[in-house]
């Protein structure tokens, strides 16, 4: 059974290799967005340091919903998703690798590229560490709730702008804790209660979300 | 023991068929033809399991296919109009990662020798993209010759194949038969199906079926 979450774990990130443009049009997607915020709002110090969780968690939020859009469209299209569907393995557990590797292309590098991003705000070394560590907790728990979306939408029209408005709502609380343990850091209040809401937030959908985009998927592809 | 029991299938507003029942046992080949539109592959996904029928149930072994799920799929492999294997990755790739989500595992050697049985050799380390539509459909179909499913459905696996590949094709799907599996399959080539325990189901002409 484990064989069969690393298969596919292995063959989505050799497609991902292969196909290395959808990574890092993501990447580029959220440098720029998290770049842009100083050059418009100018070079007020006290100013980017206080927006600097929110920017960073909110390029990091519409960052993942540009890449849920292909999380499972491919798969649909080429056939490989009824052969998932039709394998004598828990499908759940299929989704669990295909957002693993998912998060491991798309989420990973954002969570690596933020302490360079946070550099531009003056954040303090204790406010990187914590965006660093909120970022990684976070980001997989915006990839498991997509996958609910994008198993929602799956083969419908203008299915992508459709998986944001589903998905956006319900990553709210993840906003909500991973910027302000950042915030709670840098004015000196701690963030470790944030970042024990979004572990649990992580745990939680950990656990839920792949039966949910599983019971999705059966629902799409009839 | 495969049963179908008074199965209806609805898509859109167009019942497809309605009151369809037969059965099929090991070493028989279920032929199903049609028009187009007249619900084959309709059917073949409701029997895999991919689609709830309206009405109607569908039994593997005395069981409703429902309640044995892992149970069942180990028992079956369908092959349908998509061929399911990924653009980017080659033909060995693929093969490979369909066996092991088919719960069987395949070294790399007895997926060297299924490609070349199946008239790939050559081509195995070739991302499919560059493959003819005929090649990726043998991709596809290699999985049969490693595969201990009893039960195949294939949905018109005859399409863009050239004339070797159909004997060969034929050649397995009779091997199979032999050995006690089942198979079920559309096609609209003439193909000489294997003489023996071969039943016909016309779907069509509304709603009506004949075994």
């Amino acid at each position: 059974m484990f064989e069969t979450f690393l298969a596919i774990v292995r063959r989505d990130l050799i497609l991902a290799m292969r196909r290395r443009s959808d990574m890092l049009t993501i990447l580029f997607f959220f440098v720029i967005v998290v770049s842009l915020f100083p050059l418009g709002i100018g070079p007020e110090m006290n100013t980017l340091r206080l927006i600097a969780p929110g920017v960073v968690w909110v390029a990091a939020l519409l960052a993942s919903m540009l890449a849920l859009e292909r999380l499972f469209a491919i798969d649909y299209a080429d056939g490989a998703l009824e052969q998932m569907l039709l394998a004598p393995q828990p499908l759940s557990l299929l989704v669990l690798g295909k957002v693993a590797a998912h998060w491991l292309v798309t989420g990973l590098p954002l969570v690596l590229m933020a302490p360079v991003l946070g550099i531009q705000y003056d954040l303090s070394l204790d406010g990187l560490r914590v965006l660093v560590i909120t970022l990684l907790l976070g980001t997989p728990a915006l990839s498991l709730i997509g996958a609910i979306g994008a198993a929602l939408t799956l083969g419908l029209r203008g299915g992508g702008v459709l998986v944001s408005l589903l998905v956006l709502p319900l990553t709210i609380p993840v906003l909500i804790f991973g910027a302000g343990a950042v915030e709670a850091t840098i004015s000196g209040l701690g963030g470790e209660g944030h970042m024990s809401m979004l572990a649990a937030i992580l745990v939680l959908s950990l656990f839920f979300a792949p039966l949910a985009a599983a019971a999705a998927l059966r629902v799409s592809v009839e | 023991m495969l049963e179908v029991v008074d199965l209806e299938c609805v898509r859109g507003d167009r019942k497809l068929f309605t009151q369809l029942s037969f059965s099929l046992s090991g070493g028989e080949l279920l032929y199903l033809y049609g028009q187009n539109g007249s619900g084959k592959t309709t059917l073949m996904r409701a029997i895999c399991g991919l689609l709830q029928p309206t009405e109607g149930e569908i039994r593997w072994e005395g069981e409703s296919i429902r309640e044995l799920s892992d149970e069942y799929t180990r028992e079956v492999v369908y092959i349908g109009h998509k061929n399911g294997i990924k653009d980017d990755l080659t033909a060995l790739e693929n093969l490979r990662i369909l066996s092991t989500l088919d719960g069987v595992h395949m070294s790399e050697d007895q997926a060297w020798d299924a490609l070349d049985r199946i008239g790939l050799r050559g081509f195995e380390d070739l991302p499919t993209q560059v493959l003819s539509q005929g090649q990726k459909r043998r991709v596809a179909l290699a999985r049969l010759l490693a595969h201990q499913a009893k039960f195949w459905i294939l949905d018109e696996p005859f399409t863009a194949l050239d004339k070797a590949a159909v004997s060969l094709l034929q050649q397995v799907i009779r091997d199979h038969l032999d050995s006690g599996g089942m198979v079920m399959l559309t096609t609209h080539q003439e193909v000489k199906l294997t003489e023996g325990q071969v039943k016909q189901l016309q779907l069509g002409g509304g709603g009506q079926a004949d075994v």
